[in-house]
C-alpha cells in the first residue's frame, strides 16, 4: 500500500490540454475522489498515475518511487473500468485468476486467492460463468476482485458504477465503502456524480478544464468552497448578481421581514420529504428554495402566490 | 429455405446423381485413378499452405490496416478486396508473365501457390478486421495493469479473440483454394503428377469426354470442402461457447 504523489503533470492530445500542470497528493490509504464534468481531466488524470498514458510532462510517485517512466505492468496498480473490460472468452475464476497466472504462482495458491476474493466480492459459486452470463453489477464485482487479486499498491477506479442502473449504482456504492474499510488499500474513483463522490470519498480532488479547483473533504468543499465552479458543482446553487445560495438557505414567509424581497411563487414540486419551489423575483430572476413538506404545508403554497423571500448563508467570490 | 435449397442442394444433388450414373465401381474406379490421386493430393497440400499462410499473413494485414496509422492507408484498405474483383484468370494471366515458362522465375508449385494466395488473400482480413475493430482496448489496458506484457496480452487476449473470425476467413480461404480453376488454369502448366491440381483435372477429364471421372473427382472435392467447413465451423462453435448465454 502507497500513497501517490502527482507533480505538475501537464497531457495534451492534438492540442487539447487534459491536464494543465496538475500537482496532488493521494494520502496512504485514503479513498480519494477525483470529480469534475466531463473533459475536467479527470480520467486522462487517472490513466497516467496508472501507466496507460504518458505524461508530456511532470511526474508521478507512488509511495516514494517515481513511476513516470514505468510501463502500467510494473506499477503495481489494480485497475478498474467503466465498461468492465471483463475478459469475456475466460470465466469468471480465470478472470480474476489473471493477474496471478501471469505471475506464475503455483496453482494450488491462485485456487485459495480466487476463492477468498470471489467470497469477498459474493460472486462464489459463478466462478464457472463466462462474463456474458453475469449482470453488469456482478461483472463490475468481478472486475474488482480481478483487479485486487494482484494485492495492488493503489486501486483505480474509472466510472466504475457509471453504466450500472440507479439502483445497483448505490448499492455497490455503499459496498465500496465497507470494501475499503476492510482492505484499506488507497483507491481512487473518477466521478462525474457530486453525490457518488461526497458519499464514497474521504478526500475529493474537483478539476475543471484540465486544472484542479480545490482539494478536500466533502464537507469542507460543500461549506467553504473555493470558488463559483466549485459552489456550483457540489450541489445546486441559487445565483443572484454576484451573491451565490444554495436552495436549502432560501426562507421564505407570507410576512415581510428585516432584509426579504418579493417574489412570486411560480412552481411547487413535490420529491417527497423534500419540496422544491421555484419563485421568480421582481427583478426578473429566478431563484429555487428547497423545503421540507411541513413548511410548505404550513406556507399553505400555491402558484401564483407572492412570497418574501430573505436567504442566509450567502457566499461571494472576488 | 427453399431458395437455399434451389440455389445449392440443387446442383449438389445433380452432381452426386451424375457420378453414380456408372454405380460405385466406377465411381471407385475413377476416384482412384493414380492421376487423379496425385491432382487431390498437390490440391489439398497447395490448399493447406495457401490456409495456413493466409491465417498468418492475414491477421497481420488486418491488424495493421484496424491497428496502425499510416500514409495511404485508405487505398491499402481498398486495394485487399482487388482479388475478389478482378477476373480470376486476369491474376492467373498476370502471374503466369512471372511464373511461367517463360517469366523470370520458374517454380511452378510455387507459382500455384502465389496464385492461389492472391485469390484467397481479402478471406481472413475480411472476417479479421471488424472483429478487431469491435475489440474492446480496454481488455488489453486491463490486462496491462494486471502485470501481463505485450506477447502475454496478444496470446492471452488478443488471440483467443480473434481466433473464430481467423478460422472462418481459413475455412474459406481453404475452400476456395481447393475449387480454384481460373487463377491456376494457366499457371500450373498442366502436368499430371506435377503441377496438376483437381479443378484442372476436371476440366480435363471433361475436356477428353470422361463424364463420370469428372464427375467422381468432383463429390470428392465437394466432401473434402464440406468437411474442412464442418469442421472448422464447429470448432469455432466451441471457441465461441461463452458468447451464448
Amino acid at each position: 500500500m502507497s500513497g501517490i504523489t502527482v507533480l505538475d503533470v501537464t497531457k495534451r492530445f492534438n492540442g487539447f490540454t487534459a491536464l494543465d500542470d496538475v500537482s496532488v497528493t493521494i494520502p496512504e490509504g485514503s479513498l480519494t475522489a477525483l470529480l469534475g464534468p466531463s473533459g475536467s481531466g479527470k480520467s486522462t488524470l487517472l490513466r497516467v498515475i496508472a501507466g496507460l498514458e504518458s505524461p508530456d510532462g511532470g511526474k508521478v510517485l507512488i509511495g516514494n518511487e517515481d513511476v513516470t517512466e514505468q510501463p502500467a505492468r510494473a506499477r503495481g496498480v489494480g485497475m478498474v473500468f467503466q465498461h468492465y473490460a471483463a475478459f469475456k472468452h475466460m470465466t469468471v475464476y480465470d478472470n480474476v485468476a489473471f493477474g496471478l497466472a501471469i505471475r506464475r504462482r503455483p496453482r494450488a495458491e491462485i485456487r485459495d486467492r480466487v476463492h477468498e476474493l470471489l467470497e469477498l466480492v459474493q460472486l462464489e459459486g459463478l466462478a464457472k460463468r463466462y462474463p456474458a452470463q453475469l449482470s453488469g453489477g456482478q461483472r463490475q464485482r468481478m472486475a474488482l476482485a480481478r483487479a485486487l487479486a494482484v494485492e495492488p499498491g493503489v486501486l483505480l477506479l474509472d466510472e466504475p458504477f457509471g453504466a450500472l442502473d440507479a439502483r445497483v449504482r448505490k448499492e455497490l456504492r455503499a459496498w465500496l465503502r465497507r470494501l475499503h474499510d476492510e482492505v484499506h488499500v488507497t483507491t481512487i474513483i473518477v466521478t462525474h456524480d457530486q453525490e457518488e463522490a461526497m458519499e464514497v470519498a474521504g478526500q475529493i480532488v474537483v478539476l475543471n478544464e484540465g486544472r484542479i479547483e480545490q482539494v478536500g473533504s466533502p464537507r469542507e468543499l460543500y461549506d467553504s468552497p473555493a470558488n463559483e465552479f466549485v459552489m456550483s458543482f457540489v450541489g445546486p446553487v441559487n445565483r443572484v448578481g454576484e451573491t451565490f445560495v444554495r436552495p436549502h438557505d432560501v426562507e421564505l414567509s407570507l410576512e415581510p421581514e428585516a432584509g426579504s424581497e418579493e417574489a412570486m411563487v411560480e412552481r411547487v414540486v413535490h420529491l417527497g420529504f423534500e419540496v422544491r419551489v421555484e419563485l421568480l423575483r421582481a427583478d426578473g430572476e429566478r431563484l429555487l428554495a428547497q423545503l421540507t413538506q411541513d413548511d410548505v404545508e404550513q406556507l399553505e403554497l400555491e402558484p401564483g402566490q407572492i412570497v418574501h423571500v430573505r436567504s442566509s448563508r450567502t457566499k461571494t467570490f472576488a | 429455405m427453399g431458395y437455399l435449397s434451389v440455389v445449392v442442394l440443387l446442383p449438389l444433388a445433380a452432381l452426386v446423381w451424375s457420378s453414380r450414373a456408372g454405380g460405385l465401381s466406377v465411381f471407385w474406379h475413377e476416384a482412384t485413378r493414380p492421376e487423379a490421386v496425385a491432382a487431390l493430393k498437390l490440391t489439398l497440400g497447395v490448399a493447406a499452405v495457401c490456409a495456413l499462410v493466409n491465417a498468418v499473413a492475414g491477421t497481420a494485414i488486418a491488424w495493421v490496416l484496424v491497428r496502425d496509422r499510416f500514409r495511404g492507408k485508405g487505398i491499402v484498405d481498398s486495394v485487399i478486396d482487388l482479388p475478389f474483383a478482378l477476373p480470376t484468370i486476369v491474376a492467373g494471366l498476370t502471374l503466369l508473365a512471372l511464373y511461367g515458362p517463360s517469366g523470370p522465375f520458374r517454380v511452378d508449385i510455387v507459382g500455384l501457390i502465389v496464385a492461389l494466395l492472391f485469390v484467397t488473400l481479402p478471406f481472413v482480413v475480411r472476417a479479421v478486421q471488424p472483429v478487431l475493430i469491435e475489440l474492446d482496448t480496454e481488455m488489453e489496458e486491463a490486462a496491462a495493469s494486471l502485470g501481463a506484457r505485450p506477447l502475454a496480452i496478444f496470446r492471452r487476449i488478443i488471440f483467443p479473440n480473434l481466433l473464430p473470425a481467423v478460422l472462418s476467413g481459413v475455412a474459406l480461404a481453404f475452400a476456395r483454394a481447393v475449387g480454384e480453376f481460373g487463377a491456376v488454369v494457366l499457371i500450373s502448366g498442366n502436368i499430371p503428377f506435377k503441377t496438376q491440381v483437381s479443378s484442372v483435372y476436371i476440366f480435363g477429364q471433361l475436356q477428353s469426354g470422361n463424364g463420370s471421372g469428372a464427375a467422381a473427382v468432383s463429390v470428392l472435392l465437394l466432401v473434402i470442402s464440406l468437411g474442412a467447413l464442418l469442421a472448422i465451423g464447429g470448432f469455432r462453435h466451441w471457441r465461441t461457447r461463452h458468447d451464448r448465454v
